[in-house]
């Protein structure tokens, strides 16, 4: 397969013009590092945003950030570091997972809409993000958002492209608000709780004046005893004053404090889904959102058909379930699942045959496929931008 | 009258009866609005010096009403202009004569709260405060609040994804909503989202907020609700000048705080407000910030400690530090007074602009050249901390060719926010009133794509149809 790099917003026009007029279906790429996510697509081509790099955009007193699309990640990162600031919807990284190589970039995180376990507090990538620049299916350069957070101006793409997974158009630039790095972070950990016990906890957290900016639960047998995380962010007498407020508030569990570097590392291996990392070939990993209450609903009724593994985050409503990659995957027994308890389950590993066979995306009700093939067809009428990525004939 | 409406259809005015008839035969007769007294009543929204008497107003009691009625519509090809309460600053809501109005007033029940997930399902006519007073016994709120959340429903903040003064902490309307219940034009129900969090496919429910009712009517919300703070009480800074009142905005988010809100209000803003709510405001500076911070009271005081702090590096002139809930509500008397103290001395209109804050001075320089320039007068009353201004261009409408001086002050505003790397509106939305400026910020690529995306939903245009587009060289799918 070969591979274009457009250097400029003006070559990626033309690029994807010349790939429309010839009807040659394109696969988009930044890094490369989630290629293995979504249906198998029949592409020729992959336009790659690798070309296009670069911070344009950095005003810390406004807190946004604007980058070229196929800015790596790590770079917007440090810049933000370098004062203080943050990306604050903590977009995980998918390699250790996917056993993928390469850099993850900016726009490869607004196209997947990435986050992390502070998503329940502060949003996902479509919330942070602003503003973007794209060729859509017709060649024409299109933006929408801008670099100011209060924008109701015209129809919002923005929340359209983040997600979208490359089957939209082709970013080219995006802007994301961000916010300060919190000075402490802290968690509190809950040991020996049940998963009933863990979602009632992590709720008291979550509906406390605390402020919880994530709250995490490994069952037993991942390494351990079971855990509960409760996390703690902001300036330092604050977090200092909050995890008081919640240990008293927890005095009945068995309760330890973790700060400092061991605390990060904690919450990145939650977020980049570290239980489930090695032995990428031997288990399929789906990623499953219900409402918090009902994920360990979800899990036990899956259990019951399909041997699995699992993990929650977002106070119980992110579930990272992993099972033989053999046959649907699990398929049919999750989405049954899910069709009790509400929410959406996506096939993040597993191998082409099996993503080829199966459903990736939540299947949508008929009505919601009519628009979401109008609204492809809208952008990419000739249909070039990774069909079926997503959804098979979309 | 500078914004025009399109011609109405003659061969739907002739029909009018039986479109009438058709109507009744799908709602209960109190549902249907036929008298013209009582169409008055819908005639206009917010932006009252607009006023078209639809064809007829309709007042569903259920999505399976509005279903009906939808499908009805479309199919006999007439216009419909989705209503909740009203209150769009930006025409939004404001019919035309060929148009049937479809208000989801009467639909305002909340369905479910469910406070271990932190949700409430509700029916969208509910105003936004009675949200937050369904959960407040347990110290819960729903967080935009709009300046008219007294009234405005939510469908409403929905269709115009509206803010207000603490989004810069909590989002706007977009990033408080999980789930929607909408019909669409040929009367099809659809469920979009739910309880959880993230979209199974394709953000459809960040494209249908904001929409302005161009895509479908929505009847029915599940919305987050969150835990308030344990306390938040605010700080009044006073400044010599608005250069300095902005390198102060910019130094407290620069040195990490966030407060929940960041308030400005200019010389004049302060005088109006001064004059009708006697808040204690000071007399003697430029400009004014309301700082809000939220927290334990130990936590407040350090955070306004540190405020406080800035500001002396700014060369505050005037500070109040509220110790009270009483001093806390002085404090915002004003601010919340503004728009109601400015509407009984003058005649006004009200822009929504954003800029890059930085822009903050300049602008403020430039915004009283042009008002200056007209023989009007503006008082600047905004939302610092996110650049979202809201001059209110003083006029008097009985005074010969003042109002559309005060249109035309309005629209360079406009044109300045969005010559500095801003927008045309912030929290309004476009409405009729900004539709003829969205070339300022579009290039006809930008607004040729969003038109064939709105086409996807409602190919004939009949779904608030004279909104937001320039009425030329509109595009379907």
């Amino acid at each position: 397969m070969t591979t274009v790099t457009p250097r400029d917003e003006q070559d990626a026009c033309a690029a994807v013009a010349e790939a429309a007029s010839g009807r040659i279906p394109l696969a988009i790429a930044g890094g490369g590092t989630k290629v293995s996510i979504g249906r198998p697509a029949q592409t020729e081509r992959t336009l790659s945003a690798s070309g296009l790099s670069g911070v344009t955009l950095y005003e810390p007193a406004e807190l946004v950030i604007g980058a070229r699309a196929g800015t790596p990640l790590s770079e917007v990162e440090r810049v933000l570091a370098g004062r203080g600031q943050q990306l604050t919807f903590e977009p995980l990284d998918y390699r250790p997972l996917l056993g993928s190589g390469g850099e993850p970039t900016i726009g490869g995180v607004a196209a997947a809409n990435l986050s992390g376990p502070r998503r329940i507090q502060a949003g996902a990538a479509r919330d942070s993000l602003i503003g973007v620049r794209f060729v859509n299916g017709r060649g024409e350069l299109v933006k929408n958002g801008g670099r100011v957070m209060k924008n109701v101006t015209g129809l919002d793409l923005v929340k359209l492209m983040a997600g979208s997974w490359g089957t939209l158009g082709f970013l080219t630039e995006v802007t994301f608000k961000v916010l300060p790095k919190p000075e402490r972070t802290r968690t509190l950990i809950l040991r020996g709780l049940d998963e009933p016990g863990a979602a009632a906890a992590m709720a008291a957290a979550l509906g406390s004046p605390y402020e919880v900016t994530a709250a995490a639960h490994l069952p037993a047998g991942l390494g351990g005893g079971a855990q509960t995380l409760i996390r703690l962010e902001g300036f330092a007498y604050s977090v200092d004053y909050r995890s008081g407020e919640l240990r008293r508030l927890f005095r009945r569990y068995d309760l330890d404090l973790v700060d400092g570097e061991a605390n990060l590392s904690l919450w990145r291996s939650v977020r980049d889904v570290a239980p489930f990392a090695a032995d990428v070939s031997d288990e399929a990993v789906w990623r499953v959102s219900t409402a918090p209450t009902k994920g360990h609903v979800f899990t036990a009724q899956v259990a019951r058909s399909v041997p699995c593994r699992w993990f929650y985050d977002w106070g119980g409503g992110l579930v990272w379930l992993a099972c033989s990659p053999k046959e649907d995957a699990g398929a049919a027994v999750i989405r049954a699942a899910l069709a009790e308890t509400g929410g959406h389950a996506t096939l993040i590993r597993a191998p082409a045959e099996v993503r080829a066979a199966v459903e990736v995306f939540q299947p949508l009700s008929e009505p919601l496929r009519r628009l979401t093939a109008g609204i492809k067809g809208s952008l990419d009428p000739v249909g070039i931008f990774s069909p079926g990525r997503m959804y098979a004939g979309i | 009258m500078s914004i025009a409406f399109p011609a109405p259809d003659p061969a739907i005015l002739a029909r009018r009866d039986e479109i009438l008839a058709g109507l009744a035969r799908l709602v209960h007769p109190e549902a249907l609005i036929a008298s013209e007294d009582e169409r008055r009543a819908f005639e206009t929204d917010g932006l009252t010096a607009y006023r078209k008497l639809p064809l007829a107003v309709v007042l569903p009691s259920s999505t399976a009403e509005v279903s009906a009625v939808m499908r009805y519509l479309g199919e006999q090809g007439v216009k419909v202009v989705p209503r909740g309460a009203g209150t769009s600053l930006a025409g939004g809501a404001i019919p035309q004569e060929d148009a049937v109005v479809v208000g989801v007033s009467k639909m305002a029940r909340v369905l479910e709260v469910d406070f271990e997930n932190r949700t409430a399902r509700v029916e969208a006519g509910i105003t936004n405060l009675a949200i937050s007073a369904a959960v407040s016994h347990e110290g819960f709120f729903y967080a935009p609040d709009p300046s008219s959340q007294l009234a405005c429903t939510i469908a409403g903040n929905i269709g115009m994804n509206s803010g207000g003064a603490h989004c810069l902490k909590y989002g706007v309307t977009t990033n408080n909503i999980l789930g929607v219940t909408m019909v669409l034009l040929d009367g099809t129900v659809v469920e979009i989202g739910g309880q959880h969090l993230d979209s199974p496919g394709l953000d459809l429910l960040g494209l249908i907020v904001g929409s302005e009712g161009q895509l479908g009517i929505v009847t029915e919300a599940t919305v987050r609700i969150l835990r308030a703070a344990e306390g938040a009480r605010p700080a009044l800074l006073g400044f010599p000048s608005a250069e300095d009142a902005g390198a102060c905005v910019a130094a407290i988010i620069g040195e990490g705080l966030v407060p929940v809100a960041l308030e400005y209000m200019d010389k004049v803003a302060i005088e109006i407000t001064e004059g009708f709510a006697q808040a204690g405001y000071p007399l003697d500076v430029e400009a004014m910030l309301i700082v809000e911070v939220e927290g334990s009271d130990a936590e407040i005081d350090e955070q306004l400690r540190r405020v406080v702090a800035i500001a002396e590096r700014h060369k505050v002139s005037a500070v109040k530090v509220s110790k009270s809930e009483a001093e806390s509500a002085a404090i915002w008397k004003g601010r919340k007074a503004a728009f109601g103290a400015t509407g009984r001395i003058s005649d006004y209109i009200c822009m929504d602009g954003t800029i890059p804050t930085g822009q903050l001075p300049l602008v403020l320089r430039r915004i009283d050249e042009i008002v200056k320039r007209e023989g009007l007068k503006v008082a600047n009353v905004f939302h610092a901390g996110d650049g979202n201004l809201h001059p209110l261009i003083l006029f008097d409408i009985n005074k010969p060719g003042e109002m559309e001086k005060a249109e035309r002050a309005g629209e360079e505003i406009l044109k300045l926010c969005v010559e500095v790397g801003g927008c045309l509106t912030g929290e309004h939305g476009v409405g009729i009133e900004k539709r003829d400026l969205m070339r300022w910020q579009f290039d006809e690529a930008d607004l040729a794509q969003q038109m064939r995306i709105r086409s996807v939903f409602d190919p004939a245009w009949l779904l608030n149809p004279a909104k937001v587009f320039p009425l030329d060289g509109r595009i379907a799918a």
